[in-house]
């Protein structure tokens, strides 16, 4: 990286548009980064980020405007050719290869004659210290962490010679230890002259590490800002296009009564290995308990041992005094435990993709009625009840839900199961992949549940979310638990410390 | 840099042609670029048929009119259809619910030996019981051969395709040791065959042909009731979709399977009674005779609905009658209607893909 190149255009990005069917994804984007600086670019869910990003790095082809590198118009049809004009992407979801070393994953697919491994290993420790990250270059991937694996992700486009990355929402799967020490990674790069895109939502963040943020808004480039010259609310009226406000209430309520005591729960995985060890908590009624935790740290498998869907090894989980562990799903959904789970691909459990909002309806209760036909009448009427009280956007209730936006399909997930009349509601990564203003809308659905004195056990991400929402919140990692706290006496870093296996007494009794 | 500049060159242009999603296509539109897909269907049959020699337009004439041309055509047309039919039917609960039942072929037959053994051993019977007993001696011989892949799936998560395509050589073979062996006809000579069954054992005419196609149609009308309105119906569709769904809504995914798999075979197994005391009047090695197999590619053009699948069923039919015809009249191959299907199958099939993409040509003068 040569120091001329400093302060130069790296990419600029001139009226580009991009439409997927009716769809405009990007419509007349401007955009431009300089070496030597981190630009943020910031928008909600569906502003276009990513398929902008996508453009850059050669997946999608623009319908429209230029793309000019080093101040040169380019035609980016692959990633092959991204990678040739220096451009480097980092997916949110990891592209690694498992079974192979950092090593491996880092040559593969690159054009050149093989080489030793004893020069390919210090090609990489060189790289690694010139911009100090720290890598194992014959670990392999699946005995890594989250955060190892996005550093090899790095590594695999500096070692390609990339001056240009491009980060996905990376500070998603961390934390915010983690996330501290990639935002140093990526100042050092920036001091010797890379030019850094990263995408993001969380604003917090954005204010720390970028110099200037481009906000994106339904597809459109509404401003570019100095970060020094704005603030955490400008940002966000910006972002969502007029003024809002970004607290959560935490409503009080009155009955605390246990309704689920978790003991020594210890569950597997179906390959032997120990999902929850040795887990024991409780819930009360009017209360909403938090879940935090490094991403498969055993949130999906808790979710699953109390709904009945993962056999238990070891322990009780009492609902009511009564042990629900050697019942059958639907003999757990009958005493109003309602779980709704949204893993990664949003539909993959609790909703049919295919299937419009009124067959949806019909999937926990369609064996209720008597004989052997279906009654679609009243599942109708409930999914046209649910589309004007959640304000859910589709065409009709018999569109199939695929076709719906993220946040339409999370609010008839929910509405569902709300409207089972549940007594303990479990709900994982509710608000993931929503805006703004559909994730308070869900936070008031939760609390308006939880008014009527139900038990919520959330599952979140966002630990600022968790911290405002929760009343009291458990902290996973790798299946024990460092502890339960109360939501509002405790920081944020101690969570992080808490996720990353600090004992709640060492972490609290520190301060 | 000038390394650069050379990699920005070797960049390369916008590609000629590139795929883009398009807006899904309505109901109406996606009728219109089907029949669009069949009529190109005809035109490239067209071409093979001209490369063979022959004029296509005369060719196409006479698989037309060679089903149509007499009553008796007609009649001959339809019994093609019936076993055709039932069986795609049957086929279909199984692909509903993605489980992939390539095992038609041995589903028929274990339906027709199962049924067989009454109608040589028991037809002493009333006629109307006996006909009754073959049928469900049929389901239950049809749907117990389902029902062993499926047991396997459940309980070792084996591999159904692969299964139910083995389980048609056993069943072929059992025709071959019953016809050598225990069932064999004393009387007669020469090669070895199974009894023509009595007339007391035989499906009656209803309309001059046998009365599979009332059993045909009728299952016609249930699978799409029952598919749609049924409870069990959803079940299936649910677990098509999403095994982890099903579980999550409390459902028993393995007894679903079960059942559903038993009822697949069951039809085919219906469909091989109506072939052998229908149509062969005894039990042949030729009970199935590829129709299983056929009856995929019927299942799958008609999208799993049991209207549609009627549909392409007399189509397949009148292709495959006419072409015999065409056979005697021109000494065209009868093998040519397998190549006709395929050509209809490929362009059918492949014209999904526009249903959710088209083709983007690279603008003049862009650069």
């Amino acid at each position: 990286m040569e120091k001329t190149q400093e302060n130069s255009c790296a990419i600029q990005c001139q009226g580009i548009r991009k439409v997927f069917g009716t769809v405009v994804a990007n419509d007349n984007i401007d955009l431009e980064v300089r070496y030597g600086e981190i630009l943020a670019l910031l928008g909600e869910n569906g502003s276009g980020k990513t398929t902008l990003m996508n453009m850059l790095s050669g997946i999608y082809h623009p319908d429209e405007g230029r793309i000019l590198i080093d101040g040169q118009q380019v035609d980016i049809s692959c990633p092959t050719d991204a990678m040739r004009l220096g451009i480097g992407m980092i997916h949110q979801h990891f592209k690694l290869v498992d079974v192979f070393s950092a090593m491996d994953n880092i040559v593969l697919g690159t054009e050149e004659k093989k080489i030793k491994p004893k020069i390919l290993r210090q090609k990489i420790l060189d790289i690694s210290h010139q911009f100090g990250l720290e890598v194992d270059p014959d670990k392999k991937i699946r005995q890594m962490s989250v955060s190892e694996k996005q550093t090899v992700e790095i590594l695999k486009v500096l070692y390609r010679g990339a001056r240009i990355l491009i980060l996905d929402e990376p500070t998603a799967v961390l934390t915010p230890q983690e996330t501290e020490k990639l935002f140093a990674i990526l100042r050092s790069m920036r001091e010797q002259g890379a030019a850094i895109i990263i995408i993001s939502h969380k604003l917090h963040e954005v204010m720390d590490i970028s110099d200037r943020v481009t906000i994106l808004r339904k597809g459109k480039s509404i401003e570019t800002v100095n970060t020094a010259e704005t603030n955490e609310k400008a940002l966000t009226e910006k972002m969502v296009g007029r003024p809002v406000t970004l607290e959560i209430e935490r409503p009080q309520t009155e009955k605390h009564e246990r309704i689920l005591d978790v003991y020594h729960l210890t569950v597997e995985r179906e390959d032997g290995t120990t999902a929850l060890d040795d887990v024991s908590f409780t819930i009360n009624t009017g209360e909403i308990l938090g879940v935090a935790g490094v991403a498969g740290s055993g949130q999906k498998e808790l979710c699953e041992s109390i709904a009945g869907l993962m056999p238990v090894k070891e322990g009780a989980i009492l609902h009511k005094k009564q042990d629900i562990i050697r019942k059958t799903p639907s003999e757990i959904i009958e005493l109003g435990i309602s779980m709704s789970f949204v893993p990664e691909d949003r539909l993959g459990m609790g909703l049919v993709a295919s299937m419009g909002m009124t067959d949806n309806m019909l999937l926990k209760t369609y064996h209720r009625g008597k004989g052997p036909f279906i009654d679609r009448k009243p599942n109708r009427e409930l999914a046209e009840r649910l589309v004007k009280e959640l304000e859910i956007v589709t065409p009709d209730v018999e569109t199939p839900v695929r076709l719906m936006s993220g946040g339409n399909v999370q609010k008839v997930l929910l509405g569902r199961e709300i409207e089972s009349d549940p007594n303990l509601l479990i709900t994982a990564y509710p608000v993931r992949g929503l805006d703004i203003n559909s994730s308070y809308l869900i936070y008031d659905l939760l609390n308006e549940q939880k008014k009527k004195q139900v038990a919520i056990l959330f599952i979140g991400e966002d630990l600022d979310v968790l911290l405002e929402l929760s009343d009291r919140i458990m902290v996973l990692c790798h299946g024990q638990i460092t502890g339960i706290v109360d939501a509002k006496e405790v920081t944020k870093e101690q969570i992080g410390l808490m996720m990353t296996g600090s004992r709640a007494e060492e972490v609290l009794g520190n301060e | 840099m000038n390394k650069q500049a050379e990699d920005r060159k070797k960049a390369g242009k916008e590609p000629l042609i590139r795929i883009t999603k398009r807006a899904e296509l309505s109901v109406r539109g996606a009728r219109l670029l089907r029949i669009g897909a069949f009529l190109l269907a005809l035109a490239a049959g067209a071409i093979f048929i001209l490369c063979l020699g022959y004029n296509p337009f005369l060719i196409y004439g006479v698989i037309l009119s060679g089903s149509f041309r007499s009553a008796m055509a007609v009649q001959a047309m339809v019994k093609l259809m019936i076993p055709l039919l039932i069986s795609a039917l049957g086929i279909t609960l199984a692909f509903k619910m993605k489980f992939w039942n390539i095992g038609a072929e041995g589903q028929i037959i274990m339906g027709a030996i199962f049924a067989s053994y009454f109608a040589l051993f028991h037809d002493q019977l009333p006629h109307p019981v006996l006909i009754l007993v073959m049928l469900v001696a049929g389901f239950v011989g049809g749907g117990l051969f389902g029902l062993v892949p499926a047991y396997f799936k459940a309980k070792f998560n084996t591999n159904e395709t692969l299964f139910t395509l083995m389980l048609n050589y056993i069943a072929l073979n059992t025709i071959v040791l019953l016809r050598d062996g225990p069932w064999r006809d004393p009387e007669s000579p020469g090669f070895p065959k199974i009894a023509r069954f009595s007339a007391n054992a035989t499906l009656d005419r209803v309309f001059g042909v046998q009365a599979g196609w009332i059993i045909g149609l009728i299952l016609v009308v249930v699978i799409a009731v029952y598919l749609k309105y049924s409870k069990q119906g959803y079940e299936i569709r649910v677990v098509g979709e999403s095994q982890a769904t099903a579980r999550y809504a409390g459902m028993n995914v393995k007894k679903i399977v079960l059942r559903t798999m038993f009822l697949s075979g069951g039809i085919c197994g219906v469909a091989g009674v109506c072939q052998a005391a229908g149509s062969d009047i005894t039990l042949a090695t030729s009970v199935a005779g590829g129709v299983g197999f056929t009856a995929i590619i019927v299942a799958w053009l008609g999208h799993l609905e049991p209207l549609e699948i009627l549909l392409f069923t007399f189509f397949f039919a009148v292709l495959e009658k006419g072409s015999t015809v065409a056979q005697s009249t021109y000494g065209l191959s009868s093998n040519c209607a397998s190549v006709l299907q395929g050509i209809i199958l490929f362009f059918i099939l492949g014209c999904e893909f526009f249903i959710r993409y088209q083709f983007t040509v690279r603008k003049r003068g862009v650069r």
